[in-house]
C-alpha cells in the first residue's frame, strides 16, 4: 500500500491535465518524473480517475519502454547500443558497467538504489558515439575506463550529499 | 451501390462497408483470422489481402468497395502470401494440435490445412507462459494466442468489460489482464464471448467433462440433468443436421444412453421465473419502488451490474435464474428417499453459457448451504461427450424429456432469444391466450436482432414501458441513458451476449449470420409447435405451486442474499 501522499500528489498532477482518456500518457509521465518510476497502484488510480479500465492503462504503460513499474536508482544510466555506438564498441562499456555495479540484464538497479543501468537503441547522437547518458546528461566518446571513473565520481557526489 | 469484378465475375454491392463483405457475398470464403463483422476492423492478420487489376495488393477488410473495381482473390502470389502468413503465425504457436481442446473447431488449424501448410521451417522460440485456469468459466493459454485481438475488441468494444487487453510489444506482446493478474482477479463477467471469437485454443472453456463421466459410471450416484432452451437448437449442425433444428428429442435420448438418470427441461424453470418475475414487476409497479426492474436470468449481466453499477443492484430482480430455480426445486424434490432411491444426487445443467459455471458457485446459488446445481456443461462440452460415445446422433430416435419436470411452455422456450423473457412476461400479464393475443405481443417490438429494443405494452389502466438489451455494451449505453433521465422504463431485460443465449459463450463457435438466424428461428418455431404458450398455463407450474413449493416460494425461487 502506498502512502496517502502519493495519491495526493497524483490528484495534483491529474488536475493539471484533463480527465480524459487522452491524458493518460502525460499524466503518467509526470508521475514518473516525480518518483522516477510509475507505481502500479497509481496507474490503476489514474485509470479510474480518468475513466478507463485497468487493462487499457496497463496496455499503454507496458507498451512504452520508458515507463517502469520498478523503482529506479538515483542515477539512471542509459548506454546507447544503436548501430553507430555498437560498431564503436558500446558493448565493452556496458559489460564494464555491469561488472562494476554488479548488475545484469535481469537486475537493472543496485541494491542501494543509487544506479539503474539500461540500454537504449539510439540517442540520436551518433556523431558522439559511443555515448551514454546519466539522467539527462550526455557523456560522449566513452570508454570502459571512463565509465569506471564516472561511476566513482557519481558515488562520491552521492556520498557528499548525504 | 455499384458493381465490381471479383475473379472475373461481376458482383453487385449495396451497403457493404468493405470489399471483404462483397467477396463473401459472392460466396468466396476468403480467409480471415482477425475479422468479425461485429467488431471494429483491425486489419492485422492480412489473410484477406487481394490484388487489383494493376497488381496492387491490399487488405480487403479495410478497403471500401468502389464501382468498377476489379480484384482477384486467388492469384498465385496471394496464395503464396497466405501460406507464408500462416507459417509465420504457426512459428510462434504451440503445435500440439492433437491434444488441444479446440482441435476440430480451431480456425487457425482449419486455415493452415486449407492453405496447404504441411511443415513449418521455424523453431518456436517464444517464451512459454503459464496457463491461466483461475476462472471457473474460461481457460486462457497465451501460448496458443496469435494476437489477432478479437477477444480484446469483443471484451472492450462490444461488452465494455475490457478485462483483458494487449500488453508489452513486439515479440513480447501478450493479451493479458493488467499486471499479469489472473482472469479471476479481474472484472471478467465470464460471458465467454472472448472464447466465442477466439480463432485458436488460446481461450477455451474450463470443462467439467471428466467428472461427469465418472459420476455417470458410478452406480451410487443419480445424475439429473436439465437442458436449457438455447442448447437444443445448437447441437444438430455438429452432426450434419440442419442448423437451428430443435433436436431436444435426440439430446434426451443420447443423454439417457450416456447414463443420465433423468433429463429435464430448463424451460420449465423459465416458467417459474416468469411467474415470480411478473409478480415482482406488478409489486414494484404498485409501490413505484426500484424501477426499472432488471431481469436476473443472466449471471454475466448480474456480475457486470455488481462491478460497474453497484448502485443498481437493488433494481435487479430477486428471482433466481431459471437454472437455479430448477436446481433448487429439484434438490427439494429428491430429498425424499423414495425419490432418490438412496443414491447421491448430482445435478447437472446443460447450458449455452460459460457464466453459468460461475453462477452455481455463488453464495446465493445455494440452499441450506448446499450448491443447487453441481456442474454446468456447456453445449460445446455436451457435443464433445456425445462424439466420444460414437453414438450416431443424427440417426437417433427422439425421446421426450422426463417427468415431472419435462414440460415447458412456449414462453419458457423462447427465453433463449433476446426479448424472450420480456415476451414471456407480457404473455403472463395478458389475460387472453389465443393467437391474436400472442401475435399482438410478438409484434410489440420484443423480437429482432437489434441490441436495444424499446416497447410499450398496455396493462390494465396503464402502460408498461420496457426495454430489451443484449450485449453488455448495449446495456451500458442504456443504463447511461436511464441515469441521465433521457429514458425511463419499468422493465428492462438484459442478456450479456448479443442476440441472447442462442449466441452464448458456451455454444459451438464459428456461428455466422445464417446460423444465428436459424437458432433464433428454431426456438420461435418450437414455441409455435407448443400448445401451452403461457407459463401460468403450464399444468406443472400450477401443481408445483400447490404442492412442493407451498410456503417455500421465497426460499427456493429467490436469491438467498445473506
Amino acid at each position: 500500500m502506498l502512502d496517502a501522499s502519493f495519491y495526493e500528489k497524483t490528484d495534483e498532477i491529474i488536475e493539471q491535465h484533463t480527465r480524459e482518456e487522452c491524458s493518460l500518457i502525460p499524466i503518467i509521465q509526470d508521475i514518473q518524473a516525480e518518483y522516477r518510476y510509475l507505481p502500479p497502484e497509481l496507474l490503476n488510480y489514474v485509470a479510474r480517475e480518468i475513466g478507463i479500465t485497468e487493462a487499457k492503462a496497463y496496455s499503454v504503460a507496458s507498451f512504452y519502454e520508458n515507463f517502469s513499474f520498478e523503482p529506479k536508482g538515483k542515477y539512471v544510466i542509459k548506454v546507447c547500443d544503436g548501430t553507430a555506438c555498437h560498431v564503436r564498441k558500446s558493448i565493452p562499456i556496458l559489460d564494464r558497467l555491469y561488472n562494476d555495479l554488479k548488475l545484469s540484464k535481469e537486475k537493472a538497479t543496485t541494491d542501494d538504489m543509487l544506479f539503474t543501468l539500461e540500454t537504449v537503441s539510439c540517442l540520436g547522437a551518433c556523431g558522439l558515439a559511443p555515448v551514454l547518458t546519466v539522467n539527462d546528461k550526455v557523456y560522449p566518446g566513452m570508454t570502459p575506463e571512463a565509465a569506471t571513473e564516472l561511476i566513482k565520481k557519481l558515488r562520491g557526489e552521492a556520498d557528499a550529499e548525504n | 451501390m455499384g458493381y465490381m469484378t471479383i475473379d472475373g465475375i461481376e458482383v453487385e454491392f449495396t451497403d457493404e462497408s468493405n470489399v471483404l463483405s462483397v467477396i463473401r457475398k459472392a460466396d468466396i470464403d476468403i480467409p480471415t483470422l482477425c475479422y468479425h463483422s461485429e467488431l471494429s476492423v483491425y486489419g492485422a492478420c492480412r489473410l484477406c489481402t487481394v490484388e487489383n487489376d494493376r497488381g496492387k495488393t491490399f487488405a480487403s477488410c479495410s478497403e471500401r468497395p468502389r464501382d468498377g473495381m476489379v480484384i482477384y482473390t486467388n492469384t498465385p502470389r496471394l496464395m503464396k502470401y497466405r501460406k507464408m502468413i500462416l507459417e509465420l503465425l504457426l512459428s510462434a504457436h504451440c503445435r500440439d494440435c492433437t491434444t488441444c481442446i479446440k482441435s476440430g473447431e480451431c480456425h487457425l488449424q482449419e486455415l493452415a490445412h486449407r492453405m496447404g501448410v504441411t511443415s513449418i521451417g521455424y523453431e518456436n522460440k517464444k517464451t512459454q507462459y503459464p496457463i491461466d485456469m483461475s476462472s471457473p468459466a474460461i481457460v486462457r493459454d497465451p501460448n496458443k494466442c496469435i494476437l489477432c485481438g478479437d477477444c480484446v475488441r469483443m471484451c472492450d468494444n462490444v461488452q465494455h468489460v475490457n478485462a483483458i487487453d494487449f500488453a508489452y510489444r513486439g515479440t513480447e506482446a501478450l493479451v493479458t489482464p493488467a499486471f499479469d493478474k489472473t482472469i479471476a482477479e479481474t472484472d471478467c463477467v465470464n460471458c465467454g464471448q472472448c472464447r466465442a471469437v477466439c480463432p485458436t485454443g488460446a481461450i477455451s472453456i474450463n470443462t467439467n467433462i471428466e467428472v461427469i463421466w465418472e459420476a455417470l459410471a458410478d452406480k451410487n450416484v443419480k445424475v439429473i440433468a436439465q437442458i436449457a432452451p438455447a442448447v437444443r437448437v445448437a447441437v444438430g449442425d455438429a452432426f450434419g443436421l440442419a442448423r437451428g433444428e430443435n433436436v431436444m428429442g435426440k439430446i434426451v435420448n443420447v443423454m439417457h444412453r450416456m447414463g443420465f438418470d433423468e433429463v429435464y427441461d430448463t424451460a420449465y424453470g423459465a416458467d417459474l421465473t416468469v411467474m415470480e418475475e411478473s409478480k415482482e414487476l406488478l409489486e414494484r409497479l404498485t409501490s413505484g419502488e426500484k424501477l426499472p426492474l432488471f431481469t436476473s436470468c443472466c449471471p454475466a449481466w448480474v456480475s457486470y451490474c455488481e462491478s460497474h453499477y453497484p448502485e443498481l443492484v437493488d433494481h435487479i430482480s430477486t428471482c433466481r435464474s431459471p437454472m437455479q430455480m430448477f436446481g433448487a426445486v429439484m434438490q427439494e424434490y429428491y430429498k425424499e428417499p423414495k425419490k432418490n432411491g438412496g443414491k447421491q444426487i448430482l445435478s447437472v445443467a446443460v447450458m449455452p453459457c460459460t457464466a453459468k459455471k460461475a453462477e452455481i458457485l455463488r453464495g446465493e446459488s445455494k440452499t441450506d448451504g448446499k450448491q443447487d446445481v453441481d456442474y454446468v456443461l456447456t453445449t460445446t462440452e455436451l457435443i464433445t461427450m456425445i462424439k466420444k460415445t460414437g453414438i450416431r446422433f443424427e440417426n437417433l430416435d427422439i425421446e421426450s424429456s422426463d417427468m415431472p419436470f419435462g414440460i415447458g411452455s412456449g414462453a419458457g422456450i423462447i427465453f433463449g432469444n433476446t426479448g424472450g423473457v420480456t415476451e414471456a412476461v407480457l404473455r403472463r400479464l395478458t389475460d387472453g391466450h389465443n393467437r391474436s393475443d400472442m401475435d399482438r405481443i410478438r409484434h410489440s417490438g420484443v423480437r429482432g436482432e437489434e441490441g436495444i429494443k424499446e416497447l410499450t405494452f398496455p396493462y390494465k389502466d396503464r402502460e408498461i414501458r420496457a426495454a430489451v438489451v443484449s450485449g453488455l455494451g448495449n446495456a451500458d449505453e442504456l443504463i447511461k441513458r436511464i441515469k441521465s433521465g433521457e429514458a425511463e422504463y419499468d422493465f428492462v431485460e438484459v442478456m450479456a451476449c448479443h442476440r441472447g443465449c442462442v449466441m452464448g459463450g458456451g455454444q459451438p463457435v464459428q456461428a455466422g449470420p445464417r446460423t444465428r438466424a436459424a437458432r433464433a428461428k428454431g426456438l420461435y418455431d418450437t414455441d409455435i409447435n407448443t400448445q401451452i404458450k403461457k407459463s401460468n398455463e403450464n399444468p406443472l407450474t400450477v401443481t408445483l405451486y400447490n404442492t412442493l413449493l407451498k410456503g417455500k416460494e421465497h426460499k427456493l425461487l429467490h436469491r438467498n442474499m445473506e
